[in-house]
């Protein structure tokens, strides 16, 4: 037998590798929408954020040689349109969540525009570390070759974790998002807080952006984003607004959206569409679970609103 | 850091063309504690509002200790050592109350060792005479817990003078009597000026030095609570002469017909846990039953099982007949309510006074024909109703939204009271309106007793609620624990009972 099959057991290695690759914008785009909506505003528009992300990470580090730089730019994208949403959502009678719509309109119709001389070229990707050296077995080397941005990801939920919790912004923010009524009261400037939170989400959505396209799948595509802009947000509420909960949270949709090509890998073709849909079925299962009125989140920022 | 002596001076405010504060002065006494009696709109919270730099008066100033200040911002309110107590609560409820209490300071800290964060918050507030758990979640605290974290907050962050809104309408006479009692103390041991807005003459007379009667937006009468009778406020609060219009009429004794018969209901919260317990009750034709008790002990989960918005499992029957809430139901057992907070209740505030006034018979002849409305016959009812309660609007077109809260009231009672009111569910019905509004739904309410419909009155005032009711029930943790008839209601007693303790 030849030493580097490993049979079934690829199936889970592959999976495990698949989920910390499709999770790590997942991470990104979740906790950014976390420390947003912690501010009591929803941001949609991260969809569109997270394509402007991808094409201005691609183009910088193709131009640039340096990914990293890409993935600090499609940070700054983010942030600008995160601006943008937080600025215009400041004006009265202005609705965060058509703004956010539309911003996905924006953002994915820009980054097509301005993306179309980067369909060809190559820029250089990530590099990622080979947390597999040990190991003569490719599958296990393919599947430990994990992203740097993977363990900042997992940085960022602790931290923001702390932020939330231990510091005196972190609290400030969680007023704002709270009871504007109590930010006021205390003299806090409640829309400065909340077009700050939104800038960071983009950011962050910005980055998660950046390694769609310099990572996995590590190209600029028209057909890069498969809805985790949107999805991030479904998870943000299935996290009950707890930055570890999201971490958790991306790496269990990141897994069940590993699962189709998993088992395309291990020679499984069949129903490659169903596992493929793994992910959205998932998505709306627990949507369906976790939302029920008899039990009322906790966390849940006081002034989320569908209108106002 | 003595406690300052602050003085209003001739602040008037506009808002557009109203005249929101006209020329008004105020002076705190140090170490006093100072109330402020007016009716709604009367301009109560804008000038507390201009004390604590949410507003900037057009014109006059404010005095501490003689120098005058600018106050532009809450922070600078703060800085002067002013803070007010809302009557909506400003603690945050996701995060403990420790972490108001963090989040409140002045500064804010980079980064919270909560251990020892814990330790010297407990420090500080055991020299308080109020006691609050610190680790717990403001949702979760009761609305006297809240009123008590309120006020150690400000003590924590060291304010001198210290404006209650109405804080005694969430406690029991219980709470109430030991919250005012403290910042009295305080006050009276020099640590301490308070502000107190109230509504409630013997609170003002029990625990205020000096008393400032507004009405539309002017002092009208000001002095030591000690020279003034409680007539002498009711006249300058409202303008003229009062007769005490509420009075229990002649009441023939209550009919033997049970109209409303509750057993054995129970209905969840929101949150899921039981709120109401295995809860039984009768009304009679031709009486009124009160429910004491603290906001939050059922009242709201009894009511909306009752009107059918809330699942529930018991039967409640009216005359007889199984009722659900269903609008067929509604209409033959003559189940009609007035709740609280009648513009988000009871109206849609976008619709235009006539339709709103149509709400329960628009799909009857002659208001309708077939599927058709006939706006005609609409138009003709509303006119009737409108002069009958005598409801002050711009036009029967406009939209309710536009009606003052004593207007809008008055446009639920035409509607609920002029159908065969058989069972009338009043729930906090005179929450947040005005003196004479009030007086007129109390007279309405007593007048469909009197024509012999069996009326609930669920109510967290129970003033308003021994001025009314022939027979009394105390609701508390979801439960009825106590009955008496309201000649032999003491409030002390309800009280007891309605702090959740057995009576001694």
């Amino acid at each position: 037998m030849d030493p580097t099959s490993i049979g079934w057991l690829a199936l889970p290695l592959a999976i495990l590798g698949g989920a910390i690759r499709v999770s790590t914008p997942f991470i990104f785009v979740s906790i950014g929408e976390l420390i947003t909506e912690k501010s009591g505003r929803i941001n949609l528009g991260l969809e569109g954020t997270l394509m402007l992300g991808a094409m201005a990470g691609y183009a910088i580090s193709y131009l640039s040689g340096s990914p990293w730089l890409g993935v600090l730019s499609a940070g700054l994208a983010g942030m600008a349109f995160g601006f943008l949403h937080g600025l215009l959502c400041s004006v009265k009678r202005v609705n965060d969540t058509a703004i956010g719509i539309s911003l996905i309109v924006l953002g994915t119709g820009l980054a097509f525009f301005l993306g179309k001389p980067l369909i060809e070229p190559k820029a250089p990707p990530l590099p990622s570390i080979a947390l597999g050296f040990w190991s003569s077995v490719p599958q296990v080397r393919a599947a430990l070759d994990v992203n740097a941005l993977f363990f900042v990801g997992i940085a960022l939920a602790f931290a923001v974790y702390v932020f939330l919790n231990r510091t005196g912004w972190g609290l400030m923010l969680r007023t704002v998002g709270d009871s504007e009524d109590a930010a006021r009261a205390l003299g806090f400037p409640v829309l400065r807080v909340r077009i700050i939170a939104t800038m960071a989400g983009g950011f962050l959505a910005g980055i998660g952006g950046s390694f769609l396209s310099l990572s996995y799948p590590g190209s600029w595509s028209e057909g890069l984003s498969s809805g985790q802009g949107i999805m991030a947000v479904a998870l943000v509420i299935f996290a009950r607004w707890r930055s570890v909960n999201a971490l958790g949270a991306s790496l269990l949709f990141g897994g069940a959206g590993a699962l189709g090509p998993a088992l395309q890998g291990i020679g499984v073709t069949g129903y490659y569409y169903l596992f493929n849909a793994a992910p959205y079925i998932l998505t709306l299962a627990i949507m369906v679970a976790s939302t029920s009125r008899a039990a009322p989140f906790a966390d849940a920022p006081g002034e989320l609103k569908l209108h106002r | 850091m003595s406690v300052p002596q602050v003085e209003l001076k001739n602040m008037t405010k506009r808002f557009g063309a109203n005249l929101a504060l006209n020329n008004v002065s105020l002076l705190i006494r140090s170490g006093t504690v100072h109330a402020l009696l007016g009716e709604n709109g009367a301009g109560k919270s804008t000038l507390v509002k201009c004390l604590v730099g949410f507003y900037h008066p057009d014109e006059g100033h404010i005095q501490v200790d003689g120098r005058e200040h600018r106050l532009n911002s809450p922070k600078d309110a703060d800085a002067l050592g002013i803070g007010m107590v809302y009557q909506h609560f400003t603690l945050v409820p996701s995060m403990t109350v420790a972490q108001n209490l963090v989040v409140s300071g002045a500064r804010l800290p980079a980064y919270i060792n909560w251990q020892s964060e814990l330790r010297r918050l407990a420090e500080v507030t055991k020299k308080l005479p109020f006691h609050v758990p610190l680790d717990v979640r403001v949702s979760q605290l009761s609305a006297g817990e809240k009123q008590k974290a309120e006020i150690v907050k400000q003590l924590y962050l060291g304010r001198k003078l210290l404006i209650l809104d109405e804080p005694t309408s969430v406690l029991t006479p219980a709470e109430a009597d030991e919250v005012l009692g403290h910042v009295r103390s305080l006050t009276r041991a020099g640590e301490l000026s308070a502000i107190l807005i109230s509504h409630k003459f013997h609170e003002v007379r029990r625990f205020a030095d000096d008393v400032t009667v507004l009405r539309r937006g002017a002092s009208v009468r000001t002095g030591a609570v000690a020279d003034l009778t409680d007539d002498a406020l009711a006249e300058a609060m409202i303008g003229e002469p009062v007769s005490k219009i509420v009075q229990h009429a002649p009441k023939s004794p209550p009919k033997s017909d049970i109209i409303l018969s509750i057993s054995d209901l129970r209905v969840n919260g929101d949150n899921g846990l039981p709120a109401v317990k295995d809860l039984s009750l009768e009304v009679r034709a031709g009486e009124i039953v009160g429910i004491a008790g603290v906001s939050g002990n059922g009242q709201l989960e009894l009511v909306e099982a009752l009107m059918g918005q809330r699942d529930r499992s018991g039967t409640i029957a009216v005359s007889g007949s199984s009722f659900n809430g269903t609008r067929l139901e509604i209409a033959r057992l003559g189940v009609y309510g007035l709740p609280q907070e009648p513009l988000k209740n009871a109206c849609i505030d976008r619709m235009s006074l006539a339709e709103n006034l149509a709400l329960r018979n628009f799909d009857r002849v002659p208001l309708c024909r077939g599927i058709a409305m006939n706006y005609g016959a609409l138009a003709e009812q509303a006119e009737r109703l409108v002069a009958q309660f005598r409801v002050k609007a711009p036009s029967l077109t406009a939209s309710m939204s536009t009606l003052s809260g004593g207007n809008v009231q008055r446009a639920v009672l035409a509607r609920e009271l002029t159908q065969d009111v058989r069972l009338l569910v009043a729930s906090n019905p005179t929450f947040g309106l005005d003196f004479v509004a009030c007086e007129e739904t109390y007279r309405r309410i007593v007048e469909a007793r009197n024509g012999g419909a069996a009326v609930l009155l669920i109510s967290e005032d129970l003033d308003e609620l021994l001025g009314l009711v022939d027979r009394v029930l105390v609701m508390s943790a979801g439960r009825i624990v106590h009955e008496v008839s309201a000649e032999g209601a003491d409030k002390r007693v309800i009280g007891k009972y309605m702090a959740g303790m057995k009576a001694a």
